[in-house]
């Protein structure tokens, strides 16, 4: 799925309104997918996922920072997460449909917070955006 | 549930566009305006969100309750039964957006189960 112009305005509008609230976001859309989607948290027996856990707090922290950065390099989501989507590859091997779990709940997370902001429009965009971040991390897997 | 429904169908023909594909004839989709504004879309809305108040009032039996939809949307309407859940997901989002921190993580892995099973239910009688 390729960004069209007006995608890119629109990703970068949404993350210019959220980008002081991105690692809380970050935060809730783990604890969201966690809940609605139980079998995700097989990758993380070694994290404490209670709620409020410090260590979700961290994850969601890093998750943010990612989304930001694609984001903000959004002419080269691939070059801008080129050492994640290697981790993913070689070491974390998450299985590629759990992207789509964690970028759908970051887009409940921002609908829940800023109705306003998720226009069917922008809607699309993002979740052009989210996919597209997906596609980069699981680009290495084989 | 009655104010989130109906707009659930034009989101997910602007948010998926390929979804258009099942509805050529309900005229102009060409826009997201077009297609909020469309009275066939409109109408289908309202129908899907008839058929999810039968579900939610016979929560247990979802299957039964959709036995006859199933049918339909196998034989007659040829659905590809990923556009359910697709169909699903935009439905939470929407929720989302309409109930703010009310639709809190229990409440979303709630509604998560339920377009689940509808969604099953529907794709059920496929063959």
């Amino acid at each position: 799925m390729v960004l069209s112009p007006q995608d890119k305005t629109n990703v970068k509008a949404v993350f210019g309104k959220i980008c002081g609230h991105a690692d809380e976001y970050g935060a809730e859309a783990l604890e969201r997918m966690f809940h609605a989607h139980p079998q995700t948290k097989t990758y993380f027996p070694h994290f404490d996922l209670a709620k409020g856990s410090a260590q979700v707090k961290a994850h969601g922290k890093k998750v943010a920072a990612a989304l930001v950065e694609a984001a903000n390099n959004i002419d080269d989501i691939a070059g801008a997460l080129s050492k994640l989507s290697d981790l993913h590859a070689q070491k974390l091997r998450v299985d590629p449909v759990n992207f789509k779990l964690l970028g759908h709940c970051f887009l409940v997370v921002v609908a829940s917070h800023n109705p306003s902001v998720l226009t069917p429009e922008v809607h699309a965009s993002l979740d052009k955006f989210l996919c597209a971040v997906g596609t980069v991390l699981t680009a290495k897997y084989r | 549930v009655s104010v989130c429904v109906p707009p659930s169908l034009p989101r997910l023909l602007i948010v998926y566009p390929w979804t258009q594909r099942f509805f050529s004839n309900f005229g102009n989709l060409s826009s997201p305006t077009a297609i909020i504004g469309n009275p066939k879309v409109r109408a289908h809305g309202k129908k899907v969100l008839t058929s999810f108040g039968e579900a939610v009032k016979n929560l247990d039996s979802i299957k039964g309750t959709y036995s006859k939809l199933s049918e339909l949307h196998c034989q007659k309407l040829h659905v590809d039964p990923e556009n359910f859940r697709l169909l699903g997901d935009i439905l939470i989002i929407v929720l989302a957006s309409h109930f703010g921190r009310d639709f809190t993580p229990a409440s979303q892995a709630a509604w998560q189960k339920l377009v689940g099973v509808v969604a099953h239910a529907l794709a059920r009688n496929y063959h």
